[in-house]
């Protein structure tokens, strides 16, 4: 998945594709060893961790130690692994569950919406100060996030919002990305011809936005979510250094407490307990990518081919 | 004699620098500190009733503050306890320089104790009469947790240390459990000749490790008065420990693992890691992380480093103390009191934690505890044995935690380079003097 998007960023790079050598169609593929190879080393690169994930939540903590790591152990584990990370501790593993999805449906949401709005605006409008801002959005894009992480702690500290769920979804409301992906996107999707049209039908701009702009803008809208989800999905950081109560934990923060467990004196060791967190941690996010790939996919090759 | 001496100069030089401080923010401060709370105004509190946040890791502490608030219904207590180590001092150090969000108890290793206490940042606990409890606990504990008449917090555990050793591995090479680290070092030597995938120990350089073993080794390298610091591992303790461990870092005879990873644990559970010097609360991780080896691992004291002296040391333990900025300190004191003097010690005790406490440590009941995990071995006797013979004179630096830090940069070479272990300390000791330095300590070289 993440390969064919790297590859995407595509226009001129179809144009050099096109190149004078021997043609060859999508049904008759040219045979490549050398990329056959690459290619199938970086399944087993992307795969492995994932398989070794799945054997591993079938074990108990004392067939952790005792196997090895990529074949099942003696005990077949799995739903006790299940149940025990569900009530382990009162049950507080769904609770983070919760808690995420409350991030990223506010936050990756909400920046969604503001990336799709930011996005047309600059895609379709003239305005002073565009060039400004796309330098602005650019060297945005550049920025990591962890980098804005300390002081945007100490700003909301003043603000009195640290250890609150605020302080990790407002700052996701962000994404530069997001809002240059849609840029692009909106550039590309809809053609300017058919907002003169339905402005000269007399629509006003916010109805020519809902029912003209926004069905041509799907693809990219879920493209922006995906990317959005997964970055709120997989923050650490953020919520590391902003919340102290375990109550607003996400699920990544809450299975890296579980696991320094081992590292404390007393402390309950139950890596079968983070592993098996971990498998369920990934799976909606999974779900959703099989959900709204075709979706995402005909959203990728929009504007590469002339019509 | 010259402890004693070393008392007074450290007595003198601490009542100076009480006095500096109190001319230097006024009176007002010292008198709301050092008038006493006398028991009837912690039960007026009590009864009153009120919300303190406790920031713990300790597991134990889940009942005992359940069993606190049925105790004194009008009571809540936020327990927040998912966090731990260097997270926790950075979580607590940020909320005391803000003022804002500090926790009424918070429980900070022996070792981190000295960092808050000398910019003080917690409540003297000696006028809510903590002062009265030094008889109730071990030397070691007492020692780290006081300063002068001043008590900064409550010994909650101890970590008096014992060597845990694999009587599986030991018995299937007819090695002799080593009584001397001299018989250790040759018990390592044979152990990975007969088994070149096992080891003694495991051992990447780890700083509380190292200072637990100059500690039970008679080395004294840090001192403090105040804030005048004393660094120096030039002694005959650091001679002895250097001695040893560098022959065990040269001949390859330390397992290439670092403490309380997934494959430390996966080492003690399949005997590959055939002893443990640590603090004697190890059973209750052995239980839990190692579950495959029950029955195969056995206590025994630690090994000596003259024959037949029986030297101890400390290894972990953590107090619960007040911030100075708490907001309820009356509830504040009187939990951690509930915790760690009062009835929270039984109950902590019986799920498993190694108490602080005298009384505890002597009883028939704790000494006669059969421990399933090591086949019915009563190994708390061997830990109260080692309790009774930790040295209190040791003290940490007031920026243990900083000093800590930096070990893996400047000791740690030795054991992964051809840096002997001699000039890796020297290295820590030349960092630890600059930081301190920094820091506005008078040190003494």
């Amino acid at each position: 998945m993440s390969t064919s998007v790297t590859a995407s960023p595509a226009k001129n790079g179809a144009a050099r594709l096109r190149t004078p050598r021997k043609a060859h169609s999508p049904g008759k593929p040219r045979r490549n060893v050398l990329l056959t190879v690459l290619m199938a080393l970086m399944v087993l690169y992307t795969v492995v961790p994932l398989i070794w994930l799945v054997i591993n939540a079938t074990k108990t903590q004392s067939g952790l130690a005792d196997s090895n790591g990529l074949w099942f152990a003696h005990d077949f584990a799995l739903w006790d692994n299940i149940r025990d990370t569900f009530t382990y501790h009162d049950g507080i593993f769904g609770r983070w569950l919760l808690n995420t999805l409350l991030y990223v449906v506010l936050g990756a949401g909400g920046a969604t919406l503001l990336a799709v709005l930011g996005g047309y605006a600059l895609a379709k409008f003239q305005f002073p100060g565009k060039r400004a801002i796309f330098a602005l959005v650019i060297g945005a894009v550049a920025v990591p996030g962890t980098a804005l992480a300390v002081p945007t702690f100490l700003m909301f500290s003043k603000m009195g919002l640290t250890d609150t769920p605020w302080a990790v979804i407002i700052p996701s409301l962000v994404s530069p990305f997001g809002l240059y992906l849609m840029w692009v996107f909106a550039a590309e999707a809809i053609p300017t011809e058919l907002l003169e049209a339905a402005r000269m039908d007399g629509a006003s701009e916010v109805r020519t936005f809902f029912q003209v702009a926004l069905p041509l803008l799907a693809p990219g809208i879920v493209t922006v979510l995906l990317f959005t989800t997964v970055a709120t999905w997989n923050n650490y950081f953020l919520p590391l250094i902003m919340l102290k109560d375990p109550d607003w934990y996400p699920l990544t923060l809450g299975l890296s407490a579980w696991s320094s467990q081992a590292q404390t004196i007393g402390g309950d060791v139950i890596f079968n307990l983070v592993i098996t967190g971990s498998l369920l941690t990934i799976l909606p996010l999974i779900a959703a990518f099989l959900f709204l790939q075709k979706y995402w996919q005909s959203g990728l090759a929009a504007g590469s081919v002339k019509e | 004699m010259r402890r004693t001496t070393g008392r007074i100069v450290r007595g003198l030089a601490l009542v100076s620098a009480l006095a500096l401080g109190a001319t230097a923010c006024g009176g007002s401060d010292d008198d709301s500190d050092t008038k006493a709370v006398s028991a009837g105004d912690l039960q007026a509190a009590l009864d009153k009733g009120g919300d303190i946040t406790v920031w713990a890791w300790e597991p134990t502490l889940k009942t005992v503050a359940a069993d606190f608030q049925k105790k004194y219904p009008k009571v809540k207590v936020n327990l927040v306890s998912e966090r731990s180590g260097d997270k926790h001092y950075t979580a607590l150090s940020n909320a005391i320089s803000a003022g804002k969000g500090v926790p009424d108890v918070a429980q900070v290793e022996y070792f981190a104790l000295g960092q808050y206490s000398l910019t003080k940042g917690l409540t003297d606990l000696a006028p809510y009469g903590a002062d009265k409890l030094a008889s109730k606990y071990t030397p070691g504990p007492w020692n780290a947790v006081s300063d002068g008449d001043k008590v900064y917090g409550l010994p909650m555990d101890s970590g008096p240390m014992a060597l845990f050793y694999n009587k599986t591995v030991f018995d299937k090479y007819k090695i002799a459990v080593p009584t001397t680290w001299d018989e250790y070092l040759d018990a390592a030597r044979k152990l990975h000749k007969a088994d070149p995938k096992a080891y003694i120990a495991n051992d990447l350089g780890d700083a509380g490790f190292t200072t637990s073993l100059l500690w039970q080794a008679g080395s004294r390298p840090y001192k403090v008065d105040g804030t005048k610091v004393a660094i120096n591992f030039d002694d005959a303790g650091a001679k002895k420990f250097e001695t040893i461990w560098q022959q065990l870092i040269d001949e390859k005879l330390l397992a290439p693992v670092s403490g309380w990873t997934d494959d430390w644990y996966k080492g003690l559970g399949d005997g590959t890691i055939a002893t443990l010097a640590t603090g004697a609360w190890m059973p209750a991780n052995f239980v839990t992380g190692v579950p495959n080896a029950k029955g195969q691992w056995r206590a025994a004291a630690m090994p000596a480093w003259t024959k037949g002296d029986k030297a101890s040391a400390e290894n972990g333990g953590s107090s619960l103390a007040v911030p100075a900025l708490a907001k309820n300190k009356e509830l504040a004191y009187a939990f951690t009191e509930y915790a760690n003097s009062g009835a929270g010690v039984a109950t902590r005790v019986s799920e498993g934690a190694f108490p602080a406490t005298k009384a505890e440590l002597e009883s028939p009941a704790f000494q006669s505890k059969k421990f399933d995990y090591f086949d019915g071995q009563e190994a708390n006797k061997i830990f109260a044995e080692s309790a009774a013979n930790v040295a209190s004179d040791w003290s940490y630096l007031p920026f243990q935690p900083y000093a800590n830090s930096i070990f893996n940069d400047t000791v740690g070479k030795a054991y992964v380079s051809s840096t002997k272990l001699a000039d890796g300390l020297k290295a820590w000791q030349d960092a630890s003097v600059k930081y301190g330095e920094e820091q506005g300590f008078t040190v003494e070289k």
